[in-house]
């Protein structure tokens, strides 16, 4: 099965981060139930994940991470399956076994995830090559965060990846936070982008909280990348607004710097602006509130009725 | 029948793989300055150099071989592995299962290692088998140039990933590699001497110490077999059980360190299956709980030597 086209209309880019929210509200009141495992949502960076996923082709090839969530259902992941996945049931991606963490679904580009971070980046060059090599159309596009960047996969990719003319769209979601530790307290520069040009690899900075700002910045990068079957970095510049790990009550987190970006939530914004356009009405706004609602609900229902594995798949898949 | 050093076996199993099979890449740290006649045939897109970060060029070898390539990367020597680490034990080994069996990851890592060239412990370490204990992953470490080149040529075909140990000091022994194709499955021990009194399992160069062993042995009436594993992973247990409950006693040999190494693990599995068979203890040699001098003779005294094999089995051989 190959992904379906993108939808690029605003209105779909508004629910497709409805969404996703609603999505990962469910795994957080799941998991505050008892019903669900702890995940790492992307709550606050709908935008970012929806912006660059609609700028790509259906043939490009997305590596991300174990905060997932928004690339995967941008991507037009089933919510049903990915539920079940991270409840550990049959009918998931991965047949219960990555859960939350690794999510990979090659029926939709969506390859090689890791939870490791950084991991993504190491591999990112080699999927490139393949596509170089074996004279595949799609790009590679990698995402990762401001932790990542931090890591010493980060910058031997991006040398690695200039010095090979690899075709990969680098986007660092810039969520301000890694894990437990603020990105201030980790890195001397305000901006990952800043390393690129140390690589010869040019980069952009976005807004990563405007869904619009993101589509339009990924999609002149993405042809950049795919006309010049080189490397180029974008980084959206976003808040995680939730916790590291579900559940996690932020203690950690400045209340002035939380409440400043949820100031900016980017689907609140959106919506507004969506309305102030003309572009939307609130029976609108309702409708697509309720379709969300009822997806997701029926996306939970087939997972808590899809099996766990069965026993034999406790050493299945190992080896090829 | 040609006569190849194992370096020059390597080679030549590189380059059949790579005329048979076009998704067949090599890269790694100097492999195309040193083997630059690969350069000359295939080009320097499926032969390349890359920057010395051990990370990146496994990372890169794990996305390719999930996407359509083949890659065989050369690390040069086994501790630089601890920079590819995650690379190769949680991005290929782990990333086919959690994944649902969506990837697989048919690439070669290639890593010389051993006593022999007094490079000393952070280029001389027998870490085999930190990989064997890594689910997902296989383990192949040949004692001869016929032995390397058909062991190669299977794991480049194979389906998963596979670490090739290279022994430093068997790299430019010659011997003699039959002519085109031939290959040998990943798993299968060869017993290149048989005997009926005491089994030597080994693999790698103390696989040759065995060999002169098991001459100083027949020469006072004791018939010694040795065993080549070959393949740490997937292991022979059948002939390892199968030599064992024929001779009933067995020196398990390796130049790796004693304490959880391979030798362990095969003494376990034979106090499981066939203790029995034993008429006498177990024994494994293996190398110190020391990193490698690499001044020559404490360098030479952390490999078991053929005296102390023979003189283990003698002792066994008095039960």
């Amino acid at each position: 099965m190959t992904p379906k086209p993108p939808a690029k209309s605003p209105q779909h880019l508004l629910e497709q981060m409805l969404l996703i929210r609603a999505y990962e509200e469910a795994i957080v009141n799941g998991s505050a139930a008892g019903k669900m495992p702890g995940t790492c949502t992307s709550v606050g960076q709908e935008a970012a994940a929806v912006g660059v996923v609609n700028a790509l082709a259906a043939e490009d090839l997305i590596l991300t991470n174990h905060r997932s969530a928004g690339h995967l259902l941008a991507r037009g992941a089933d919510p049903g399956r990915l539920l079940a996945e991270v409840m550990g049931r049959r009918d998931g991606y991965c047949k219960g076994k990555s859960g939350s963490l690794h999510i990979s679904a090659k029926e939709l580009g969506v390859v090689l995830t890791s939870t490791i971070v950084g991991a993504e980046l190491s591999m990112a060059p080699g999927v490139a090559l393949s596509q170089s090599m074996l004279g595949r159309p799609g790009i590679v596009v990698c995402f990762f965060g401001d932790g990542a960047a931090c890591e010493g996969s980060f910058h031997e990719s991006l040398n690695l990846a200039a010095l090979w003319n690899l075709p990969i769209l680098y986007v660092c979601e810039n969520n301000q936070w890694q894990a437990f530790v603020h990105r201030r307290e980790a890195m001397r520069r305000e901006h990952v982008a800043e390393w690129a040009a140390g690589y010869g690899i040019p980069a952009r900075t976005v807004d990563g909280n405007d869904v619009f700002a993101v589509l339009e910045a990924a999609q002149a990068a993405a042809t950049q990348v795919r006309e010049s079957g080189r490397p180029y970095l974008l980084e959206t510049l976003t808040y995680r607004t939730r916790g590291h790990l579900e559940p996690d009550d932020q203690g950690y987190v400045d209340k002035a710097e939380l409440a400043h970006w949820l100031a900016r939530d980017p689907i609140a914004t959106s919506r507004a602006r969506l309305l102030a356009d003309g572009l939307l009405t609130q029976a609108q706004v309702a409708a697509m509130a309720d379709k969300v609602a009822s997806h997701i609900a029926v996306a939970q229902a087939f997972a808590e009725a899809s099996p766990f594995p069965a026993a034999e798949e406790l050493t299945r898949d190992v080896y090829a | 029948m040609p006569t190849l050093t194992l370096y020059d076996a390597v080679g030549a199993a590189l380059t059949e793989e790579m005329r048979r099979d076009h998704n067949v890449i090599a890269f790694g740290e100097g492999i195309a300055t040193k083997r630059h006649e690969l350069v000359d045939e295939f080009g320097a897109l499926r032969i390349r150099n890359t920057p010395l970060a051990e990370g990146i060029i496994a990372g890169t070898a794990v996305g390719a071989a999930a996407t359509g390539l083949r890659p065989v990367v050369d690390l040069l020597f086994a501790p630089f592995l601890c920079y590819a680490m995650d690379e190769l034990v949680n991005s290929a080994g782990k990333l086919r299962y959690l994944s649902g069996g969506q990837f697989a990851f048919p690439l070669v890592t290639l890593a010389m290692t051993g006593a022999g060239w007094g490079v000393g412990a952070q280029h001389n370490h027998n870490v085999e088998a930190w990989f064997v204990h890594s689910p997902g992953l296989k383990v192949v470490m040949p004692s001869t140039p016929a032995d390397a080149k058909a062991l190669l040529k299977a794991a480049i075909r194979d389906e998963n990933p596979v670490l090739f140990f290279l022994d430093i000091g068997l790299l430019y022994q010659p011997g003699e590699v039959p002519a085109g194709e031939h290959l040998l499955p990943l798993g299968q021990a060869a017993i290149v001497r048989a005997g009926r009194d005491v089994t030597l399992v080994s693999y790698g160069k103390t696989v040759h110490h065995c060999q002169q062993a098991a001459d100083q042995l027949a020469s006072q009436g004791i018939a010694a077999e040795v065993i080549d594993l070959r393949s740490l992973k997937p292991l022979d247990e059948a002939a390892i059980l199968g030599s064992v409950r024929k001779t009933g006693r067995l020196v398990v040999v390796h130049e790796a360190n004693r304490l959880c190494g391979i030798g362990a693990e095969i003494a376990a599995l034979v106090a499981e299956q066939a203790f029995a068979d034993l008429k006498a203890p177990i024994v494994r040699l293996g190398g110190p709980d020391a990193p490698i001098a690499a001044s020559y003779p404490l360098e030479q005294a952390s490999v078991p030597s053929a005296e102390a094999i023979a003189e283990a089995a003698r002792r066994l051989c008095s039960h």
